[in-house]
């Protein structure tokens, strides 16, 4: 058995209101809501949040492959200091999780560190080369429900046709990255004025949203349901939102750093900054907010992308993209995204969980009978990265000496606190 | 100044100041023996990824002419292809002593992030299509030694090439503004960037148009590689629309003059010799390039001390 869990003195956020109560959690379920409980473990919440644990549509956790950058057990420590308790873990390991091996193997692994819910997606293409559907249904048997190449988006508009078909009859849902490889070679970042001057190859919007309208299009003709990662453009927003006020099977996930940082920070040449899809403009990331307020975009992912410290000190064209998330996902959105609080539990919970389809013990409600799966967050508590801290094992974060606002300060992982007044418990 | 890594980093005031150092390195380039002890002492290593002659054997002359010892690093034979991260070869090259590194790199950015690991100067010999500075200073003291003038207010200098993957252009474009030339660009819109408007430039797509008005035609190099790239359809269609032809030269004005910052394309950007060209001042850049780079050297390294003396 293990020992009881009581909350205390936070206001918990559920989709049908707040309330300031205590919640007690046994044996992995949330037992009692009321005033005044207690139990073994008395968690202090006062001033905190109380909501459903984090999902995490997006995450890189480089194992197996890259184990360098960062493990399963590592990046699942950082997801719980998050306040994450699921996380879809991205196909482009080495080997790619195409195949029943590599999934059970991630799933294992995640299980072994037993910080937090890893949920392997799948590859829609064998090797993630574009070229033959992966094994679909095979691997929809053994569970997996979110299928991409992220890293690449699928090229071939005849085989995303097939695998969107295909996906159909599996009940799966297929997630793009929108990337036209053709008109991004060499790039950099975002084309714009900035990038003119520094005499980089620009990346540009369009490169985006012609993949987006050509998804749209080919998820209009097959029915199948589509989720379009990391949209970082004004324009991808009004495609997005146009598809669903025609009722299409689609969601879609923005980045706390498309948030909240622009194309101009490259001119530092730090390739911190660097980021597939790169930076965007100001204006991007005023539609990107109107495409969450008004429920375009569906959910807040991290694209945690760690990269050890010998890759990213390279030069702006040489370094990978890519930064890191999970740990600062919520001071970053809570500082930058002008969202309310039940906005905000929204998008980090209640809406991936639905999208990743582990919405039975993910993103429910803090109500008796459901899942302990909880994050307690102070909204207000002003921090900064310290990098010495972080639980990842990489160090690309963009966030140093920038102020972030709400901070994690306990997660219960199927009724086990994970992590304690900020503190990862294993 | 600690380091010359872009014509922005160097401002006006810093641009006029080396043309003025500049006017006593040619004055000591004019003597029997050429040298003097001003950087006795002092080392300079060139750094060069990316190939280059006139640049690299620019800077060590201008270098041994002041007295300074020099370092190369040839990176075929250097250990980056050992797979030594760029940063452990600064911190060897830094750790044996140098007090400045001369640094190409094909990556835009490069001359930053090595200053974050040296304590050593740093001269930006050319980081990707960003910035070339000592070439831009080489070019306004030509044009400022051709013309007699130490501004160029009024002065139309026309550029013509392939603006988009050249950092000659960027530096050149920032430099002749500041001294108050009047800078078209010529190209066809694939050779430009895509956004462009905040360029203190005026655009044509028409070589002829600006021919006639022209003080200065600055020649850029094109690579052919731009044609598999898509940007221009052939070489011969680039050359008859941009080069330079006997026909172009002849409706240029008496006084104007023609550059290229080397090395040139024969029978692409230059349909004609540049010795046949009156007011060529092709050969004048080289020459002007030492002297440039000693007054850069000199800024950088040097103590104050007087530059008389014999080595």
């Amino acid at each position: 058995m293990s020992k009881s869990v009581v909350i205390k003195g936070g206001t918990i956020v559920n989709p049908d209101g707040q309330s300031r109560v205590d919640v007690r959690i046994e044996n992995g379920k949330v037992v009692e809501v009321g005033a005044n409980l207690s139990a073994d473990v008395q968690l202090d919440a006062s001033g905190c949040i109380v909501s459903s644990g984090f999902i995490d549509l997006h995450a890189h956790l480089r194992e197996p492959g890259k184990e360098e950058a960062e493990t399963i057990e590592t990046g699942s420590r950082a997801g719980a200091l998050g306040g994450y308790t699921a996380l879809v873990a991205m196909p482009n390991t080495d080997p790619p999780q195409d195949s029943i091996a590599v999934i059970d193997f991630v799933r294992e692994q995640g299980k072994r560190a037993g910080l937090i819910d890893v949920v392997p997606s799948g590859c829609i293409t064998l090797g993630r080369l574009g070229e033959t559907l992966a094994p679909m249904a095979e691997l929809a048997q053994a569970g997996v429900t979110l299928f991409t190449d992220d890293g690449v988006g699928v090229q071939d508009a005849s085989l995303m046709r097939r695998a969107l078909e295909y996906a159909k009859g599996l009940g799966v849902t297929l997630a793009q990255h929108c990337e036209v490889a053709e008109l991004t070679k060499g790039a950099v970042m975002n084309e714009c004025q900035c990038c003119t001057d520094l005499g980089l190859p620009g990346w540009p919007s369009i490169a985006e949203e012609l993949m987006v309208f050509r998804d749209i299009e080919l998820v209009r003709i097959t029915g199948a349901s589509m989720h379009f990662l990391h949209l970082s453009t004004a324009r991808s927003v009004e495609l997005v939102r146009a598809a669903k006020r025609d009722g299409l099977p689609i969601t879609a996930e923005v980045t706390p750093h498309h948030l909240s940082l622009t194309q101009e920070l490259l001119s530092s040449y730090d390739s911190v900054y660097k980021v597939n899809p790169p930076l965007r403009s100001a204006e991007d990331i005023r539609a990107l907010k109107v495409g969450l307020l008004d429920g375009t975009i569906d959910a807040i992912a991290t694209d945690h992308a760690p990269h050890p410290r010998r890759d990213k000190e390279m030069s702006l064209d040489m370094a990978p993209p890519g930064m890191l998330g999970l740990e600062t996902a919520l001071g970053v959105v809570m500082a930058y995204g002008d969202l309310e609080i039940k906005d905000v539990v929204s998008l980090l919970s209640w809406n991936p969980a639905r999208i990743a389809k582990i919405d039975a013990n993910h993103g429910r409600p803090v109500a008796v009978g459901e899942s302990a799966n909880i994050c307690v967050f102070d909204p207000e508590l002003v921090w900064s990265v310290d990098i010495e801290r972080l639980a990842s094992k990489s160090i690309n974060t963009p966030y140093v000496g920038r102020t972030l606002r709400g901070r994690v300060r306990h997660t219960i992982f199927k009724g086990t606190p994970t992590v304690i007044d900020g503190q990862a418990q294993k | 100044m600690k380091h010359l890594r872009s014509i922005d980093e160097l401002g006006v005031d810093g641009l006029v100041a080396l043309l003025q150092l500049t006017d006593h390195m040619a004055e000591i380039n004019q003597r029997p023996v050429p040298k003097v002890p001003a950087l006795r002492g002092r080392t300079v290593a060139s750094l060069f990824f990316e190939d280059s002659t006139r640049t690299r054997l620019s800077f060590e002359t201008a270098a041994k002419r002041l007295s300074a010892d020099t370092m190369t690093f040839n990176v075929s034979t250097s250990s980056v292809n050992k797979g030594e991260s760029l940063r452990d070869t600064v911190a060897t090259i830094t750790d044996m002593g140098v007090d400045a590194f001369v640094v190409r790199h094909k990556s835009v950015g490069i001359p930053w992030q090595i200053s974050q690991w040296t304590k050593a100067s740093i001269i930006n010999a050319g980081d990707g299509a960003h910035q070339h500075p000592t070439q831009a200073l080489v070019d306004c003291y030509t044009i400022r030694e051709a013309t007699h003038t130490q501004r160029f207010d009024g002065m139309q200098i026309t550029i013509v090439g392939d603006i988009k993957h050249s950092r000659v252009a960027r530096s050149n474009i920032q430099a002749f503004s500041m001294l108050g030339a009047k800078v078209t660009l010529v190209a066809p819109p694939t050779l430009l960037p895509p956004d462009i408007s905040h360029w203190p430039v005026q655009i044509n797509h028409h070589l002829d148009d600006v021919i006639p008005s022209s003080d200065v035609l600055y020649m850029l190099r094109l690579q052919s590689e731009r044609m598999s790239q898509g940007h221009v359809p052939t070489l011969r269609e680039y050359s008859e629309q941009y080069g330079l032809t006997q026909k172009r030269v002849s409706k240029l004005k008496d006084s104007a003059i023609v550059m290229h910052p080397g090395p040139m394309n024969r029978g692409v950007e230059m349909q004609i010799d540049p010795s046949d060209v009156k007011n060529s001042l092709i050969h004048r850049q080289v020459a002007n390039g030492v002297s440039v780079r000693m007054a850069v050297l000199f800024e950088l390294l040097g103590t104050g001390s007087s530059l008389g003396g014999q080595a």
